[in-house]
């Protein structure tokens, strides 16, 4: 082995993470109170706890993979049936797509203040001061966002609950083997492969999907929720309607 | 200049031997890469259309994000787990040599690098005319207390009309061109993007044709189609950039014309009246 000198803690990874939460908390100014809490149960519980304590459980994880032969690559073989993709992975691109639906509604965002940018300057009303306080407005939900916000929250909805499935399908029963039995070439015949720490990566396992489960709950929440709001609008601004005065009827008569 | 230095510095860090012999490179920037491109190419967004800022965010998310926070730890251990089923010294690192070699996260690094230059042109163009503009402000004007309209100056948005146009497009089209070669790249160095389990190999001084073995191929696979998928993409939104500045500059083109015809018509009615009055 070349003699390299050893290698500095490398903080890119989470300056990365770090440069990851500035971009998407700046779409928390535009969110329903349930999804701010979602954003920090999302930072909280799943990205620090992934940089934090999972990647130092699965850091030895091919390393500690040792298999009952000394037949040269029967190790990487056994390993590679056995784990097509590591949970730290598939957890992070969970994250990364799940997280990506909020800069639809952040794109919408720009989109309105630059168009509301444009009328302001047409009626004449080009004070920087006006200007800045159209940056700094907070929007509502209303319109054209409302169906961008509803259709990024399905999109979350998605994203997470496709990944579980994964998860489900690579591996069973989200508990992680002790000890796996391997024939692939070139091992001899069948052997014992040992998997590192089992009952850790198990713990972690179930504290992940938990802490998933919860943010599909949250989503689904605010969706009912933005929807129920919507509704009471409409109820409330239809008075004068004819629908609205036939919904209000047929809810009375209940 | 500053442009310059950052981006050499960037390159250079990108390649682990330089990292820690190099001098020079740690007194430019230690440990700026991503955060510190992202800081230049946010900058240089203020002038793209909506297309391209969506392609600066899919480029980071999907790409650098993936690649720093994933890909490089399923690489990490591509030479040391390379095991070949011999005992004979320097085997291993010759079969390694001939089956890699360049590793693909320094080509999708590169790859990342090259694609996010062009934007660069951009930004010394606009640098440019802001510099020339403020000079002719400054010769017209002299120096009477100007800070406010030099401020308007340095925040105002350029329209993408004239030679910004031509320095735009020029750099889209490099974009496609960075992008393409390194995917063809990708696929004739490695064969096709998927990444085999066992590789035969009978350079010297392997005593004959070893098996030897390749870590995590099929995490490797996923991650190489990903790449290549994200990569696609981008190219994608890049063409639609492309054909909708065209598009905008053939219409502006054709209201120009329509102007011209229209004034000229004026010209020739009011010539027409004038005649008529005179000769009556």
């Amino acid at each position: 082995m070349p003699l390299t000198p050893p290698a500095e803690p490398d903080p890119e990874p989470k300056m990365n993470w770090a440069s990851f939460y500035a971009v998407i908390s700046g779409v928390n100014r535009h969110s329903t109170g349930i999804g701010r809490i979602w954003l920090s149960v999302l930072f909280i519980f799943r990205i620090l706890v992934l940089v934090v304590a999972a990647e130092s459980v699965w850091g030895d994880e091919k390393s500690g993979f040792t298999c009952n032969t000394q037949q040269p690559g029967c190790n990487s073989v056994c390993y590679d049936q056995f784990f097509p993709i590591s949970h730290i992975r598939l957890w992070a691109l969970q994250l990364i797509l799940v997280s990506t639906p909020a800069l639809l509604v952040a794109m919408h965002v720009a989109h309105r203040r630059h168009v509301d940018k444009r009328l302001y300057k047409l009626s004449g009303r080009s004070n920087p001061k006006d200007l800045e306080q159209i940056k700094t407005q907070k929007m509502k939900i209303t319109g054209a966002l409302w169906w961008t916000y509803i259709i990024s929250l399905l999109f979350r909805i998605i994203f997470e609950v496709t990944f579980m499935y994964v998860f489900y399908m690579i591996y069973p029963g989200y508990k992680m083997i002790r000890l796996v039995k391997c024939d692939s070439y070139p091992c001899p015949n069948t052997v014992d492969c040992f998997v590192s720490r089992p009952t850790e990566k198990t713990v972690f396992t179930v504290f992940m999907l938990a802490v998933s489960g919860v943010c599909i709950l949250l989503n689904i929440a605010e969706v009912v929720f933005l929807v129920g709001k919507a509704c009471s609008k409409h109820l409330h601004n239809a008075g004068d309607s004819t629908m609205g005065a036939w919904i209000q009827q047929k809810l009375c008569s209940f | 200049l500053p442009f310059l230095c950052r981006w050499a510095s960037l390159v250079l860090s990108l390649f682990p031997p330089y990292k820690h012999s190099h001098s020079l490179v740690t007194v430019l920037s230690p440990r700026m890469s991503w955060p510190a491109l992202y800081a230049q190419l946010v900058g240089a967004n203020r002038h793209s259309t909506s297309l391209g800022k969506t392609w600066l965010s899919v480029l980071f998310i999907f790409r650098v994000m993936v690649l720093v926070v994933a890909a490089e730890s399923v690489w990490g251990d591509e030479q040391s787990d390379f095991t070949c089923n011999t005992l004979q010294p320097g085997c291993e690192n010759v079969c390694y040599d001939q089956f890699f070699p360049v590793s693909h996260i320094r080509l999708w690094c590169l790859q990342l690098v090259f694609v996010s230059a062009p934007t660069l042109l951009v930004a010394m163009y606009v640098a440019y005319r802001n510099h020339r503009d403020k000079r002719k402000l400054l010769q017209v004007c002299g120096t009477k207390g100007l800070d406010e309209e030099l401020e308007t100056l340095k925040k105002r948005r350029l329209p993408i009309t004239g030679a910004l146009w031509w320095t735009y497009a020029c750099s889209l089209v490099f974009r496609l061109l960075f992008e393409a070669g390194f995917m063809y790249a990708l696929y004739v160095v490695y064969d096709g993007f998927q990444m085999p389990r066992l590789v035969q190999c009978d350079q010297w001084p392997c005593p004959n044709l070893v098996d030897c073995f390749i870590s995590r191929p099929t995490e490797k696979t996923i991650f190489t189609v990903f790449m290549a998928t994200a990569s696609s993409i981008c190219m994608v939104l890049n063409v639609a950039e492309l054909v909708y500045l065209v598009a905008k500059a053939v219409n502006r083109g054709l209201c120009d014309q329509r102007e011209r015809k229209s004034c000229s018509k004026e010209r020739m009615r009011n010539r027409t009246n004038q005649r008529s009055l005179v000769s009556t």
